[in-house]
């Protein structure tokens, strides 16, 4: 790393690296709700660095944002999320941020960011329900937003999407959206290098919020054509 | 002159640092070499640096960050511990650590692991990597020499361990990763903190065990073939 490039203070506030980064995260709408789901994995480039970070995390009594990306300026947008909640409670006048507002507060924060080149290496994924309204969007570190029925960050766009645009229905049962979910998972597990195997998965529905404890899926490698690959030209691969 | 001799390059602390929990306390741990380009500019430095009576910071990285970062830490925390009228948390000095490690996250290059006792939450370790992350473990590994104890402590570690078994685990570690990474090297230094305070260890060298394709020191060839010889004394003029 080139020392010089460090003391220019004009490059204080420019487009940073990211270090340790969290990856896909999927949110899906379903019959009384919207299901998340993220693994716990911090990576430090190729390192498998963190196995327990927590991706999921509950805002306010509506909402549940999910991050992919760098987890400090994830952890600085949970404060900044914090402050937000905090000023609207302290209201006190029966209203409560839903997830359109803080999903509007984060498009605004991380395009904001982005104008002045340095952006919080994020992409977002928020989810929530308020009044009976279901509520499914995403935001990432260059202002991207919008809202559908099924979204998912970074390598989840590549491998997920396919999958729930063909298997999403407007009247998924819990059960049902927690395996179509965790079939994308499995997924994510087989082909992203940057996956673990130690997930969570988060419900909400108009009672509230509830973040899964972390568990691991089982996966399947007995196929016949794994296990000897190569007899049929030997010294192939 | 060759580039691998350049006496101004910035010292690195190359290193070997871990932080450990055990059941009443925390033990940190870590290497004494701090070099600059490939010179070893001190052979027996201290990585582990006081904050408060309570909480210390193993250092890895730029000596020079990592210096600066712990030095405002411990004035803050000062002012904060007369303020507040009682000793500070782990949590709080490891907060003030992971602002400044992400408020600067463009200039400064140092990963630190905080660790202590206080009367709340026992024993803790804080692990705050590049780009400021905050991230509580059961125990922390940093530095250079850490990429050769992944494996190591996935099998070792282990839950609940005494004030014994932990220190040996964490010189066995440092060790093993001085036995390997180039940047790492000279004595093992450990901080036990607990409840009854605080205690500071020193395992040199020849105190340590010994690895693959190490072997026994001896003071010269001559006592292997036969006519003995003295120790190494220190040079005098």
């Amino acid at each position: 790393m080139d020392p010089n490039s460090r003391l220019v203070m004009e490059d204080s506030q420019r487009t940073l690296t990211p270090y340790v980064t969290g990856t896909s995260v999927i949110g899906i709408k379903y019959k009384d709700g919207v299901l998340i789901a993220a693994d716990m994995g911090g990576s430090y480039g190729s390192t498998l660095r963190y196995k327990s970070v927590e991706r999921l995390k509950a805002i306010g009594k509506h909402s549940l944002l999910g991050a992919s990306g760098e987890i400090s300026d994830f952890q600085e947008l949970l404060r900044y999320l914090d402050g937000l909640i905090l000023y609207d409670n302290m209201w006190d006048d029966g209203n409560s941020l839903g997830p359109k507002e803080v999903h509007s507060y984060l498009t605004r924060v991380m395009y904001n960011r982005r104008n002045k080149f340095n952006p919080l290496w994020n992409s977002l994924v928020l989810g929530g329900v308020k009044n009976g309204q279901k509520y499914l969007g995403t935001v990432n570190m260059i202002g991207v937003h919008y809202q559908d029925n099924h979204v998912a960050t970074g390598f989840g766009n590549h491998l997920a999407i396919p999958i729930l645009r063909d298997e999403w229905r407007e009247d998924l049962s819990f059960e049902e959206g927690v395996r179509l979910l965790e079939k994308c998972m499995r997924v994510l597990i087989y082909r992203d290098r940057s996956a673990i195997n130690k997930l969570q998965i988060a419900k909400i529905t108009a009672e509230g919020v509830t973040i899964s404890p972390p568990y691991s899926l089982k996966t399947f490698w007995e196929f016949s054509a794994f296990k000897n690959p190569t007899a049929g030209a030997e010294g192939s691969w | 002159m060759e580039k691998n001799l350049d006496f101004n390059a910035p010292h690195s602390m190359g290193t070997t640092i871990i932080g450990v929990t055990y059941n009443g306390g925390v033990v940190l741990g870590a290497d004494s070499r701090t070099s600059t380009g490939i010179y070893v500019a001190n052979r027996a430095s201290d990585k582990i640096t006081q904050l408060t009576d309570n909480v210390y910071v193993c250092r890895s990285g730029s000596a020079a960050d990592s210096q600066i970062v712990s030095d405002y830490v411990r004035y803050f925390l000062h002012q904060h511990t007369i303020q507040l009228g009682q000793p500070a948390t782990v949590k709080v000095a490891a907060n003030l650590v992971r602002l400044l490690a992400y408020n600067n996250k463009n200039m400064l290059q140092t990963g630190l692991i905080v660790g202590g006792w206080d009367k709340y939450d026992g024993g803790k370790i804080y692990g705050i990597p590049l780009g400021g992350t905050l991230i509580e473990q059961p125990f922390a590994i940093g530095g250079s020499g850490s990429s050769y104890l992944y494996g190591f402590f996935d099998q070792a570690w282990r839950e609940g361990m005494t004030k014994d078994e932990a220190e040996q685990l964490v010189v066995k570690a440092v060790s093993l990763a001085i036995a390997r990474d180039g940047a790492s090297g000279g004595v093992v230094r450990t901080v036990i903190i607990n409840s009854e305070g605080v205690t500071r260890n020193f395992y040199p060298g020849d105190k340590l065990p010994l690895w693959h394709e190490e072997l026994e020191p001896q003071n010269s060839l001559l006592d292997i073939w036969g006519t003995p010889a003295a120790s190494p004394e220190p040079m005098r003029e």
